[in-house]
């Protein structure tokens, strides 16, 4: 309990400079966000006295408070579940970003998951076989690991995709189908949104593996040279017990370091996501950064980073499941 | 990419205190390695030369480099007068990757870009290694108080995403684009966590041996034994992760071009030429759509095939580090002649020194040191 307690006030720690990073970059950098940001809502016509002087207070110019009292607000509004009001969608950010989040957690959970369960067992099964012909795949999950996740899905639209120009198998633009069916709890929406969802998963899916693949596969080598595993062996149990015992050991590691891999995944999401036009928090980042729209930008940043934290917090928690060394401390 | 040198914490070195001077890293010279080697010489000469021999300048147009074709409706025989829409065109011997919709020289902007993608990616990673060393082997080496300060914030920067981190930082910061200095820092600021806490295990492991001990008690300075006789030893690791934190830092500054946040060659103050920002065009023109594949499949091999190259390289490393994973340096054939076999074989796992010489059989057969 207490590892967990301590991982826990690291995460809190990490959201707090998270949420003062946010806070203090406009406030800080050199140059005026305000006047980019004023220009830019003037351009689309919505900008009025009251819009600026909106725009000024968010960002915290020509305010006569001091910068604590701003971050005291700022703190005070986010407990609130405030952050701000984003002038390019004319709307609360709050409720923007929790309408994005369930396409992106949607994306992210279960395509995370599937390439993380794959991946472990095909790193197994290549420690497992050294030298036989499954060894050919640690050429390939390099490849594909090193591949950006955005080219990775630009090729899959190319060939797999209907704006494509070869298969034209699976959509690959939007979470739906925006003209042929309506959003709500039916079959053909749920069915599209399914089928919508093929490619962007399968993008992050085999981008994200290659990781999994070659980290598991260390592991699961050096962890076959350990004395449990021979007196396994040599007690004469089956091959596939020795596997599970050694793979138990081997996946440990893998787990602690999911944060670094969570971390890596998410981002080459948000690219994915921009690529398929696909409705979650990434593509709607890019549609903020490109209309200097600050506070949906921040808020995205703030939500994004509580999102991994709560991933990691969960690796821990499966960590301490798993292990029992850890699960004795606990 | 994902992590790729995550053994490394957890093994021990294959080395204890070496004679000075003889620390160079000896890689096993397996395909994968030698492969390696030759993807980043190309890249890095390319790199250096690129600029000079790319047969045009990346920005330079020309009304004869795209096909205008006339718009449906528009032209003789309509009211409307006639309107054009450009066509890229598809490599040709003046043009090796043909051009792009804005009729510039795709395989000029391809070379020329090689260079600040390959710069950030190299400088990025030395600052983000120092940066990691100065932390890692400090907390590991101090310990205490010291140790608790400087893991909790490299704790705290590992948990934060970097890629969203990085693109509010360049958000702000729009001038980042302009220089390579300062969107190598700022890549740097959010890539050296994890190298850090690799450091920092393997300085804690390092500190209670006898060498080090042998030094203290000798009456060295805490310095000196920091420079002299730790670090020498973490050099593979070093390595590893200066690889790794290039393969990041490429992957980070092409992901902040595409999203616009370097700045565009056409933007003032321009941005630089990089693989992202031909990348991004592509996207924004639709080349997918298009079928402009020469377009938009180069720029995106290279980041590919450069970062199976510091991949591969990585492999080298991580076999020198950790014997275990060594083996399969060895060919089918090359391991009957020596006498190794490649089944899984539990607790036995064949190691070999030096793959290309002569191998000692009773050694293997007793495992790993």
């Amino acid at each position: 309990m207490r590892a967990l307690l301590r991982r826990l006030g690291v995460y809190v720690l990490a959201a707090w400079v998270a949420i003062t990073v946010s806070f203090l970059l406009p406030r800080v950098v050199p140059g005026n966000p305000v006047a980019g940001a004023i220009a830019r809502a003037q351009s689309s016509g919505i900008c009025n006295a009251y819009c600026i002087k909106a725009i000024e207070e968010q960002l915290g110019f020509n305010i006569h408070t001091s910068i604590w009292t701003q971050y005291v607000q700022y703190l005070g509004n986010l407990v609130h579940g405030n952050l701000g009001f984003s002038w390019s969608e004319n709307a609360n950010v709050t409720s923007l970003i929790l309408s994005y989040l369930p396409w992106t957690l949607g994306l992210l959970g279960v395509a995370t998951i599937l390439s993380f369960l794959a991946g472990t067992v095909i790193g197994v099964v290549m420690a497992w076989r050294r030298g036989s012909l499954v060894e050919w795949l640690l050429p390939a999950a390099t490849f594909f690991q090193a591949i950006p996740y955005f080219f990775l899905a630009l090729v899959l639209v190319l060939i797999f995709g209907q704006t494509g120009s070869i298969l034209h198998w699976f959509p690959s633009l939007y979470g739906y189908d925006i003209y042929g069916v309506d959003p709500g709890m039916n079959l053909p929406y749920i069915g599209s949104v399914l089928q919508h969802a093929v490619l962007p998963a399968a993008t992050v899916i085999l981008a994200s593996m290659g990781g999994f693949i070659l980290s598991m596969r260390n592991q699961m080598v050096t962890t076959m040279d350990e004395d449990f595993v021979l007196v396994a062996r040599a007690k004469g149990l089956r091959n596939s017990r020795v596997v599970w015992y050694a793979a138990r050991n081997a996946l440990l590691p893998c787990v602690s370091n999911f944060s670094v891999a969570i971390s890596l995944v998410v981002a080459g999401q948000i690219l994915v996501e921009i690529v398929f036009n696909y409705p979650g928090i990434g593509y709607h980042l890019y549609g903020a950064l490109g209309a200097l729209d600050y506070t949906l930008v921040q808020g995205i940043f703030v939500v994004i980073t509580l999102v991994v934290l709560a991933a990691n917090l969960l690796a821990d928690v499966v960590y301490v499941l798993i292990d029992p060394r850890a699960r004795q401390e606990a | 990419m994902t992590i790729n040198t995550p053994t490394i914490a957890e093994s021990t070195p294959a080395m204890g205190p070496t004679t000075r001077g003889a620390r160079a890293i000896r890689l096993p010279r397996s395909p994968k390695v030698i492969a390696g080697v030759v993807i980043l010489i190309v890249f890095a000469l390319v790199a250096i030369i690129g600029g000079w021999i790319a047969p045009y300048s990346p920005n330079l147009t020309n009304e004869s480099w795209v096909q205008h074709v006339l718009v449906a409706g528009t032209g003789p025989g309509t009211h409307i007068p006639a309107d054009y829409y450009p066509l890229p065109l598809p490599p040709s011997p003046s043009h090796w990757l043909g051009t792009t919709v804005f009729a510039q020289d795709v395989w000029s902007q391809l070379l020329v870009s090689t260079q600040a993608t390959v710069a950030v990616g190299l400088l990025a990673a030395a600052m983000s290694t120092v940066l990691s060393i100065i932390v890692g082997v400090t907390a590991g080496y101090l310990g205490g108080g010291a140790d608790e300060g400087l893991s909790l914030v490299g704790n705290v920067f590992l948990a934060i995403p970097g890629l969203p981190l990085l693109i509010v930082l360049a958000d702000y910061v729009p001038s980042a684009g302009t220089s390579i200095f300062l969107v190598s820092l700022i890549i740097a600021i959010t890539a050296w966590a994890y190298s850090s806490r690799v450091l920092r295990a393997q300085t804690l492991s390092l500190r209670n041996r006898d060498f080090v001990e042998a030094a203290r008690v000798s009456g060295e300075g805490r310095f000196r034994i920091i420079v002299v006789e730790v670090l020498p030893n973490l050099i593979p690791i070093v390595a590893a992760s200066f690889l790794f934190t290039t393969l990041y830092a490429i992957g980070a500054y092409v992901a902040i071009s595409f999203l616009g946040l370097a700045g565009s060659p056409t933007s003032s103050p321009p941005g630089l030429w990089n693989w992202g920002n031909m990348l991004r065009e592509t996207f924004a023109s639709d080349a997918v759509r298009g079928g402009w594949w020469w377009w938009w499949l180069p720029p995106g091999l290279c980041i590919a095939v450069l970062g199976t190259g510091l991949a591969l390289l990585n492999f080298g490393i991580d076999e020198f580090i950790n014997p275990r994973l060594r083996a399969e340096g060895l060919s089918r054939k090359a391991a009957r002649r020596l006498g190794i076999t490649r089944r899984p074989k539990l607790g036995l796992t064949p190691v070999v020194r030096r793959p290309a010489l002569k191998v000692d059989t009773t050694t293997h057969e007793l495992g790993t040191p």
